[in-house]
């Protein structure tokens, strides 16, 4: 098993014949993910990369079937294409977007909780690399061979260092359950806590490897919830050592902006509630294979 | 993005919050001449830089007569004001709010932000104006209230109520005051897309509340629909390389050390900059090139890091995704034939194609130091760094 895609999974791509879209669909079906169409309002009955093109998600739900989505669309039109695809009954909505304005994802989250919970769409993102169950679908925009399947769960706010760490794993031989990107920014569909819930749920998933960053409370929360609720090893790496206060760096969610947010508060804490921390970014790998080994 | 003190106050006063009789001057004589259109027997000069805690690094001056007004403008033009805010480096005041003095019983303190845990526009205030909050927190929470704002229907009266019964402000006509006031404020930040927008002071006359200073700031990501927002910039008060980098669309941020940094991603990037340090070495820079690290892309951006003096040797890290480490390599040899690099490189390339990457950069002849790892790249690199000051270049 993985968690929130499998072979099975029929994808939906929401801006499906613009540059980035088709570029990242092909990639997406070159993998293996069961890709069965796009959205393009004003485009519906195209055909693009030999699949349906439908003007609405509600269309593309009834006719093809989709039960997930990956969002390209640009910043000023991404929340409005989030709440349509909660509105038709998607499930699990995977937005690549970066640069959504804050108040926007207010305003989706908030559109999100008026559906009773099992109804509710589950969002990752915005702007991160997507979810990937190896050798199984890629929901997002990561290199695929790097990935190798197996038992570790990734949940990370960055694309490229997410990558990083699937990387080292592969070279240990190591492989992953699924990666789950939440994305950089202040405001995101999930959080790390969200997340650990479907991988304590998933007998695959031996032990999870959470990479997160400066800013924020998300990290700490996570911990708190893994201390009582999670079964299995918590890993973590933390980056921004570097980081000054008050400075964004890149992610428009990776800023100090009071106590308890830094790199090195965060690891303090964490460690507090038992998490296993990789000190440095290139021990993630290692730190991952040293509780796999011990257990 | 931040904006000036003038400048939130005047947003401030078209949402119906009251504001001091002021004006704005660039020179010591349009100072003078803004001091006697305002009729009042005292002055206070302010420095217009974007930072806080300006009265204790000389910011703000308090005149009596016109020619103190003058005085005062000839002193802090041009001055470079170092606060606790602005990092070491300090802010040039270029711009002087002059503003008729006011005499007031009590300091409030409101603020409304964007609270990330709660995902809601909250609302906090005391009694306690004029100190700053953050230290308050720490030794006086209770004196702290906070009221959050459903998203669905906005701030309501009766929140606006509560937070002016906190407040101590009882009195019908201050009531009714405050009511207006804390309206205004929202609709400002939820109307303008700002992040944070805050009062600090927020003063208590006979019966008026008064804004006595003013800060908001706005959400880079929503500038595209706030055009008259992204007018306000001031260019002046950020750091010019961090000016330079987002006009050629690269996220930097300069920091004080001497390894200068090329990476793409955000996360990777701040993560390199860990090794570095772990490494013994200090970074010059965060700097994410984005997903397409085009030849063009990567020769602006070597010149973006090497534009800063103190960098003694540079690191580029670089974890080819959707794009590949060939032509990543072969955009890096392209632009150090286009520069005069004087100092080492160190290239680490990882993902899709990189021994095809690895073999343009070694057949290249070019003097550049490989790394596989990224242990070893910040090793090499911290090592290039310390050759380099041992040579005493």
């Amino acid at each position: 098993m993985s968690i929130l895609i499998n072979e099975k999974t029929r994808i939906i791509v929401q801006g499906f014949t613009g540059k980035i879209g088709t570029f990242h669909a092909e990639d997406m079906i070159k993998y293996g993910s069961n890709v069965v169409g796009g959205v393009t309002p004003g485009k519906g009955g195209q055909k693009h990369l030999d699949l349906p093109v439908f003007n609405t998600v509600k269309e593309a739900v009834q006719q093809a079937g989709a039960e997930a989505s990956i969002i390209f669309v640009p910043p000023a039109f991404a929340a409005d294409s989030i709440m349509e695809a909660a509105d038709a009954g998607i499930k699990y909505c995977v937005a690549i977007t970066d640069g959504i304005p804050t108040q926007d994802m207010m305003t989706v989250k908030n559109y999100l909780r008026r559906f009773p919970k099992e109804k509710r769409m589950l969002l990752t993102g915005p702007n991160c690399a997507g979810t990937i169950s190896p050798g199984r679908s890629m929901l997002g925009i990561m290199p695929g061979h790097i990935y190798i399947q197996g038992n570790v769960g990734i949940i990370g706010r960055s694309g490229t260092l997410g990558y990083e760490a699937a990387d080292q794993l592969r070279m240990l031989g190591i492989g992953i359950s699924t990666s789950v990107g939440i994305g950089g920014d202040p405001i995101t569909g999930s959080s790390f806590r969200d997340i650990l819930e479907f991988f304590e749920s998933d007998p695959e998933t031996k032990v999870v490897l959470m990479i997160g960053e400066i800013g924020g409370p998300q990290e700490v929360d996570a911990g708190v919830f893994a201390k009582d609720n999670l079964s299995k090893p918590l890993i973590s790496y933390i980056a921004g050592l570097t980081a000054p206060e008050g400075k964004r760096m890149g992610h428009a969610g990776a800023i100090i902006s009071s106590a308890g947010e830094g790199a090195a508060e965060k690891v303090a804490l964490l460690r507090e509630l038992g998490v296993t921390i990789s000190a440095t970014p290139s021990d993630m790998g290692k730190t991952v294979a040293e509780v796999l080994n011990k257990m | 993005m931040d904006i000036h003190e003038y400048q939130a106050k005047e947003i401030l006063a078209e949402y119906g919050v009251k504001i001091g009789d002021g004006g704005l001057a660039y020179t010591p004589l349009e100072a003078v001449q803004r001091a006697r259109e305002i009729s009042s027997n005292s002055w206070v000069v302010k420095a217009q830089i974007h930072s806080g805690a300006r009265g204790k690094a000389g910011g703000i001056k308090i005149c009596k007569t016109h020619d103190e007004v003058e005085k005062a403008v000839e002193e802090l033009l041009g001055k470079k004001l170092v606060t606790h805010q602005s990092g070491p480096a300090g802010k040039i005041c270029s711009r002087v709010y002059i503003e008729a003095g006011t005499n007031f019983t009590r300091e409030l303190y409101l603020c409304f932000l964007i609270d990330r845990s709660s995902e809601r526009i909250v609302m906090v205030g005391s009694t306690q104006g004029g100190m700053e909050i953050e230290k308050l927190a720490k030794t006086n929470p209770e004196l702290i209230h906070k009221v959050y704002i459903e998203p669905a229907v906005g701030l309501q009266d009766f929140q606006a109520r509560t937070m002016a019964f906190a407040l101590g402000l009882e009195d019908p006509k201050l009531l009714s005051r405050s009511v207006k006031i804390i309206k205004g404020c929202y609709r400002a930040l939820r109307d303008l897309d700002a992040n944070m927008l805050e009062i600090n002071p927020l003063v208590v006359t006979d019966n008026e509340l008064i804004a006595l200073d003013a800060k908001m700031s706005f959400d880079d990501n929503a500038l595209f629909r706030r055009h008259k927002i992204a007018e306000l910039r001031d260019k002046t008060q950020g750091d010019h390389r961090e000016v330079a980098a987002a006009e050629q669309g690269l996220s930097y941020v300069g920091l004080s050390g001497d390894i200068g940094c090329m990476i793409n991603g955000a996360g990777l990037a701040m993560a390199t900059m860990d090794m570095i340090k772990l490494a013994g070495g200090e970074p010059a820079n965060f700097l994410d090139v984005g997903g397409g690290a085009s030849a063009e892309r990567t020769e602006k951006a070597f010149r973006l890091v090497l534009a800063d003096k103190n960098v003694k040797a540079l690191l580029v890290n670089i974890f080819a995704g959707i794009n590949r480490c060939d032509w990543i390599a072969e955009g890096v040899v392209q632009a150090i034939k286009n520069i005069d690099m004087k100092i080492p490189l160190v290239v680490r390339l990882s993902g899709t194609n990189v021994a095809q990457g690895r073999k343009i950069i070694t057949e290249s002849n070019l003097p550049i130091i490989m790394a596989e790892t990224l242990a070893e790249a910040a090793e090499k690199v911290v090592q290039a760094r310390n050759e380099m000051v041992a040579r005493g270049t």
